[in-house]
């Protein structure tokens, strides 16, 4: 895929965001993280550290709490307790003001692509730079169609939404990600409900702008195979802790229960097979014992 | 059952609570919209919009409903008119049943069932797949640029589609009265013309389609913001902008209507 180059020349740099600060090795850093929801523990003790230019996984089984620590990076819940810096910057103790600039810096590819479905890809793509800048038109429309080539679709510019696949949808949405270089993309699910090719082609895409921008990118998924194949830094994520911790490479060869679970797609281990019941032959004695 | 009752009791506490709460919730968000309605009136075009898809497209079911409803008037009141003697006063009688109370309350409750339901529906899908989301991940305030302008398109179109409504129903009353039944064309202008008086009756008439854009509008975009981003959630929550907004708007009618015309 040749789009790293065109992207680095199309990149907009936008940095300078007032408190961010930019030289910090780390970009996120989530230090004894607690989210609490209705009194129910979701996310407990979670220490992570995202480097700048690295693309890191956080991984688990579904409502594991993933998508609520990528919420708890983008400001969209505060911490029960604990603290998640962006850039230097606290995130829940920023002004609303504060907030929306330093999400500027951010981008985020939905679960389904979360595409604005009465708008063109075009004006998706568009959408932020006519919000965030005052770029004349035919400059938004060269920087919308060399967005568009880097993820291979400027022949769909006037498509709606609802005419694209699920993987050119996903590659719209990364497409609208990137749309002010951001300096940290998150991904919530990129591979979910991709056919192999589609699913290939956007985990590349995902490597290559992280490289190509300069960015880091946080990865929620429970994609095993696509994601150790792109990551740098993986985390497991079990009933709301970190499990396990390392690199692609580690975590391939990890001895953790879970892990070990997760990665070979065991049915039965750690993560029960059963929903929590009475013991099956319990239940048919006490059963019988009723029908006399 | 003492246990039945107090748990009776605690459900009812809980859901009277749960509906002060919305209530408030409704309140602070109706403030959050003008707030954030600057943004509507600087970007123009935002708000233009909504009212071509809310005000522009109801215009059909507005029109028609108009027709049949003058035409019924001019029926109906020809019949009870003539036990008097007096059916050159058909014309006074369609116009201020329409001005003053059919033309305000009907086109609001159309309004409410074909344009209310359709901005609930489009903002609860907006957030059943993430737009929302999506939008405030962009720093982008989706109260200011999603429902603001679908507020006001709505509040602006509500009494530019009562004044259509009112008109075509008094083209219906003429057209039954004068042109099919004979009544004098002279007269059913004249006396129209005569006795409706634009303050107490129109003026007073486009107050209430204001007010009754505010509720089903108001009514609309909270449903839609506040639904279950599921497709069951989105239902009810069409569901209930219809229900609600009816019953509002016939109840605000009822309070107007003794403000306005009592003792005229």
């Amino acid at each position: 895929m040749a789009c790293s180059v065109l992207l680095e020349s199309c990149a907009v740099n936008l940095t300078g965001v007032p408190g961010v600060n930019m030289s910090q090795e780390s970009l996120v850093e989530i230090r004894d993280l607690n989210f609490t929801y209705d009194s129910r523990p979701v996310l407990t003790g979670i220490n992570m550290t995202i480097p700048r230019g690295k693309v890191v996984a956080v991984m688990g089984i579904s409502g594991c709490g993933k998508t609520t620590t990528l919420r708890l990076i983008g400001g969209q819940l505060k911490p029960t307790s604990g603290e998640v810096r962006v850039g230097g910057q606290v995130v829940h103790e920023l002004d609303a003001d504060g907030l929306y600039a330093l999400r500027r810096r951010m981008g985020m590819l939905f679960q389904f692509g979360a595409l604005f479905t009465d708008m063109s890809v075009f004006d998706n793509i568009a959408f932020q730079m006519r919000e965030h800048t005052d770029l004349p038109e035919a400059m938004i429309r060269d920087l919308v169609f060399m967005k568009l080539h880097a993820v291979g679709l400027r022949g769909a510019h006037s498509l709606m939404p609802t005419e694209l696949s699920g993987g050119m949808a996903r590659r719209v949405a990364l497409a609208r990600a990137i749309a002010l270089d951001p300096m940290l993309i998150m991904y919530d699910e990129p591979f979910a409900g991709l056919d192999p090719i589609s699913l290939s082609i956007v985990g590349e895409l995902i490597r290559k702008l992280t490289d190509a921008l300069g960015a880091s990118s946080i990865v929620v998924t429970h994609d095993v195979q696509e994601s150790l194949k792109i990551v740098d830094y993986v985390y497991f994520v079990s009933e709301g802790k970190i499990v396990a911790e390392g690199t692609a490479e580690e975590m391939k060869h990890s001895t953790v229960p879970y892990v070990h679970q997760f990665i070979w797609g065991e049915a039965d281990g750690p993560v029960p097979f059963q929903y929590p019941a009475r013991p099956y032959g319990e239940e048919l004695m006490e059963r019988a014992a009723q029908r006399g | 059952m003492d246990n039945g009752l107090t748990r009776a009791l605690r459900q009812l506490g809980a859901q009277f609570n749960s509906r002060i709460w919305r209530l408030g919730f409704a309140a602070r968000f109706f403030l959050a919209i003008m707030l954030h309605s600057g943004t509507s009136l600087r970007r123009i075009h935002l708000t233009i919009r909504e009212i071509y898809f809310t005000g522009v497209l109801s215009l059909i079911i507005i029109l028609v409903s108009g027709l049949f409803v003058g035409m019924v008037l001019g029926l109906q009141g020809y019949d009870t008119l003539a036990r008097y003697g007096s059916t050159e006063a058909l014309g006074v009688l369609v116009a201020l049943s329409l001005v003053r109370e059919l033309g305000p309350v009907v086109a609001a409750l159309l309004f409410a069932s074909r344009a209310g339901s359709a901005i609930t529906a489009e903002i609860g899908m907006m957030k059943a797949t993430e737009q929302l989301s999506a939008m405030e991940m962009m720093a982008v305030d989706p109260i200011a640029r999603v429902v603001a302008p679908r507020f006001w398109g709505g509040v602006i179109s509500m009494p530019l589609l009562a004044a259509l409504f009112s008109a075509m129903g008094v083209f219906g009353g003429y057209l039954v009265g004068v042109q099919l039944i004979g009544v004098d064309e002279g007269s059913f202008w004249a006396q129209m013309q005569a006795s409706v008086d634009f303050r107490e009756d129109i003026l007073n008439g486009v107050i209430k389609s204001f007010v009754f854009g505010i509720i089903v509008s108001w009514v609309a975009v909270f449903e839609g913001y506040d639904a279950e981003p599921t497709a069951e959630g989105v239902s009810g929550a069409t569901t209930r902008t219809v229900v609600t907004s009816s019953l509002a708007i016939l109840a605000a009618d009822f309070v107007l209507t003794a403000f306005m015309f009592t003792g005229t």
